[in-house]
């Protein structure tokens, strides 16, 4: 187990097909444990947006570079962790996506929805690595 | 309509052209730009139009979605059309809500309320 509590790890190189296999893991992980359907699709969401992220913005689609994936899924919360190796970057500059000024850029929305839809959203100091956790309210 | 799209069905009515995605849960981060590409292929043949994009099928939506709606939206505005969004589910509704997205777009309940929407500025 990692220092983060994390017992599953992926490694994946930086291309969307490759993202996959993780979401899908995560999901059947999910399912396995009961999760309601409204919290697979928040962690479902987080997950893609994060890896999306990690492989666009943080390796930029670099072939030589790696996503790692970390995650651990039990009956009471699940954990994801994911990190790239990209020079990393600090959250809190991305604009306000829902202020009046920026509602018509295309872009800027996955941050925000990661934020809403998870329980906890903490970004490293170098900003190349996010842990996300959602509980599972079904359990409470 | 003559032309055929690999990710979506398009049907001209009079009133508006009402849009459909061909599958589900198609609208994640890999196929998201060739529909893009397909829906801005649409608003390109058919300037000036209302078109209508019913969510019916719509499971799944990501950030980049969004995005590609964004445009679609502008370029439709460009050639004075009009996008209308349709029979959204409310889990994805509830995206739209959190992003206030729902201020930039026009969106209606059902396809019917859409077509009349569409009907009324036509």
């Amino acid at each position: 187990m990692s220092s983060d509590g994390c017992i599953n790890e992926l490694l994946i190189p930086s291309d969307l097909l490759a993202a996959k296999q993780p979401e899908q893991e995560i999901l059947a992980a999910l399912q396995r444990f009961g999760y309601p359907d409204q919290a697979i699709f928040a962690i479902n969401l987080a997950v893609e947006e994060a890896l999306v992220n990690a492989i666009k913005h943080g390796n930029r689609s670099d072939p030589a570079k790696n996503i790692s994936v970390r995650y651990d899924v039990n009956a009471t919360r699940a954990i994801i962790v994911i990190a790239d190796e990209g020079t990393g970057f600090c959250p809190a500059s991305v604009p306000d996506c829902t202020a009046e000024e920026n509602l018509s850029r295309p872009c800027g929305r996955g941050i925000m929805l990661m934020r809403t839809y998870m329980d906890q959203v903490h970004y490293s100091r170098k900003g190349n690595m996010v842990r996300m956790v959602k509980y599972n309210r079904a359990q409470s | 309509m003559a032309d055929t799209y690999q990710h979506l069905r398009v049907n001209d009515l009079t009133r508006a052209v009402v849009i459909e995605f061909a599958e589900r849960k198609i609208l994640e981060e890999l196929s998201i730009v060739e529909i893009g590409e397909e829906l801005s292929q649409v608003a390109g043949s058919l300037p000036g139009r209302t078109l209508i994009i019913s969510f019916a099928n719509v499971d799944h939506l990501s950030s980049a979605t969004l995005g590609m709606l964004i445009k679609l939206r502008e370029q439709v505005a460009r050639t004075n059309g009009q996008l209308i969004l349709a029979d959204i589910k409310p889990q994805i509704l509830e995206v739209f809500k959190i992003t206030k997205l729902n201020r930039l777009f026009e969106i209606c309940d059902t396809m019917g309320a859409a077509l009349d929407k569409a009907g009324r500025q036509s």
